[in-house]
């Protein structure tokens, strides 16, 4: 039986970057909320460090802006480390995962499509999934589309 | 475009092909016959399922995902459930675990031999296509038996399952679970033995574990890779902790090694349903749920291609506020990109193939060279037979 999550790796969270919101929903599910400035930083330490893989990035349009969820699986521990941050509608603007991480490619250009999220340094960044003649900025999966 | 003026031509393979259950579009760009790089399209089969689950209930919502895909279509709405459960904190009841498992575990085998004869069509070898999925055949009568349907059981509900399995029947699955059993030695002894069939797939479209890690690739493309995940050991659920049975994991990381996971995980799938059978217990097949809190929830299941990823956010009414999907193909399919790279278009069908989109398809393939068109989708599949015939007359020596 694996252990069930790690303490040490909550605690050098905590240590490595002050201010972060852990709330442990079940012992294999951990949601951290983020300042949208560290989450690069924050999804680097993940990956390299830690070496949790990207399982897959949410957008969710809310009362608060446009929240960001990068869920991390650490596969040894079999724990997800749901990192959570907040861009604002006005300005939705956050760093690219894409140049360390292949994997947030795809989800990136997705997210941008579907919600507007503009992910600076991007390589690549146009629409993956909507057809080609779809208007712009026009994002389907925010609340005020009709 | 400029390649088009430059010595490399675009093959491109796509977007619609009648064998394929994911329309993608694959732009090979090769130089004579060596593959240099390829370009991924997607989303000409965007349908909008997470924005729709948001506009239903969640006692809908299982028969939406269950439609997300047509081959592994136990695995969406079971890891849904799975998600809705987390946000209720609450588990099924025994019963229900096991035959959750058990439909699992059937899934997996009837996939594996879907693409095991697709691969073997590929190749050239259409016996191996007719003998695998003549044997795939009564498994899918075994799914009519136990829940009704050939394909979208419509198993999982939120809190349980639908429909029991009938202790008349446990006599039938163990019946065919030995006849499977017997038949996958037969397979497995078959394809590895022969030099040809381990020509074409030893040490081609290798996929480095390096590159597997940062593609983040799920299922048997990254166990093939040397990577150990299986969601079933890391984060088990259901009946999964309560049954005896390996991971397989290869470090070659061709379409070889993928094969050879595929197969062996037949033999545990096989194991797995036969100790859930023997140790079913008594009892409801449903834990009743009220309502659903307001909150989140994440469900894993390890589908046939890897995990399959499901998020759900509940603000307390009866539909979801946000339902993130994510399948296993959609990390798969991207690491093609290193996968395929320096080899030949007569290996780039297979290794494309070799993830499990079920996507090797040809027929709309054309390269056009000087305004002439030199390869259309039947010569391509014709490439690849020829592949195996030359490799056939040189062992035959």
């Amino acid at each position: 039986m694996k252990k069930e999550y790690s303490e040490d790796i909550l605690r050098n969270i905590e240590d490595k970057f002050p201010g972060v919101m852990i709330k442990i929903h079940s012992p294999r599910r951990t949601y951290i909320k983020i300042d949208r400035e560290r989450v690069y930083e924050f999804a680097r330490y993940l990956y390299k460090d830690l070496g949790c893989r990207l399982s897959i990035a949410t957008g969710i349009d809310t009362r608060e802006g446009i929240e960001l969820i990068y869920h991390f699986s650490h596969d040894p521990s079999g724990t997800y480390y749901n990192i959570k941050t907040i861009v604002p509608k006005d300005d939705p603007k956050v760093k690219s995962l894409t140049d360390f991480l292949p994997a947030a490619a795809w989800i990136e250009r997705e997210i941008y499509e579907l919600l507007g999220v503009d992910f600076v340094g991007h390589p690549n960044l146009i629409p993956l999934l909507t057809p080609d003649d779809w208007p712009e900025k026009t994002y389907p999966l925010r609340r005020d589309y009709e | 475009m400029n390649e088009i003026n430059s010595k490399y031509r675009i093959v491109p393979i796509g977007p619609y092909h009648p064998l394929q259950e994911e329309p993608e579009f694959f732009k090979l760009i090769v130089e004579g016959e060596r593959v240099i790089d390829l370009e991924i399209n997607l989303g000409y089969n965007h349908r909008g399922h997470e924005y729709l689950a948001q506009t239903m209930t969640f006692d809908q919502v299982p028969f939406l995902v269950e439609r997300i895909c047509g081959i592994c279509s136990n695995s969406h709405p079971y890891a849904y459930c799975l998600a809705v459960e987390d946000i209720c904190g609450i588990k099924p009841p025994p019963r229900a675990q096991y035959i959750r498992t058990i439909i699992g575990e059937l899934e997996r085998i009837h996939s594996h031999y879907l693409w095991l004869g697709l691969a073997g069509h590929f190749i050239g070898y259409n016996t191996v296509w007719m003998w695998v999925w003549r044997y795939r055949e009564p498994l899918l009568d075994l799914f009519e038996l136990i829940m009704g349907n050939r394909n979208h059981y419509a198993i999982n509900k939120i809190g349980g399952v639908r429909r029991d399995i009938l202790p008349e029947d446990y006599p039938k699955i163990e019946e065919y679970l030995d006849l499977l059993e017997e038949k996958t030695t037969m397979f497995t002894k078959a394809i590895l033995d022969d030099p040809v069939i381990r020509a074409r797939l030893e040490g081609v479209g290798i996929l480095k574990k390096e590159d597997a890690i940062a593609y983040g690739v799920l299922g048997p493309t990254a166990r093939a890779s040397g990577i150990a995940i299986d969601v079933r050991k890391d984060d088990p659920y259901d009946a999964y902790d309560k049954v005896d049975w390996d991971i397989i994991v290869f470090e070659e990381g061709d379409v070889l090694a993928k094969a050879k996971v595929r197969l062996l995980e037949c033999f545990e799938s096989i194991k797995i349903v036969r100790q859930c059978l023997k140790n079913m217990p008594e009892g409801p097949i449903e834990t009743r749920i009220e309502d659903i809190p307001a909150g989140e929830g994440i469900g894993r299941h390890e589908a046939p291609r890897g995990e399959v990823f499901h998020y759900v956010r509940s603000d307390g009414s009866n539909m979801p506020v946000r339902h993130k999907i994510r399948a296993p193909s959609y990390m798969n399919i991207a690491s093609n990109v290193a996968a395929v790279k320096g080899y030949s278009i007569a290996d780039a069908a297979l290794i494309l193939a070799a993830v499990d989109p079920c996507y090797c398809c040809t027929e709309r393939t054309i390269v056009y060279e000087n305004g002439v068109k030199k390869y259309t989708g039947k010569d391509l599949l014709r490439l690849s037979w020829e592949k195996t015939e030359e490799l056939k007359r040189k062992y035959r020596r």
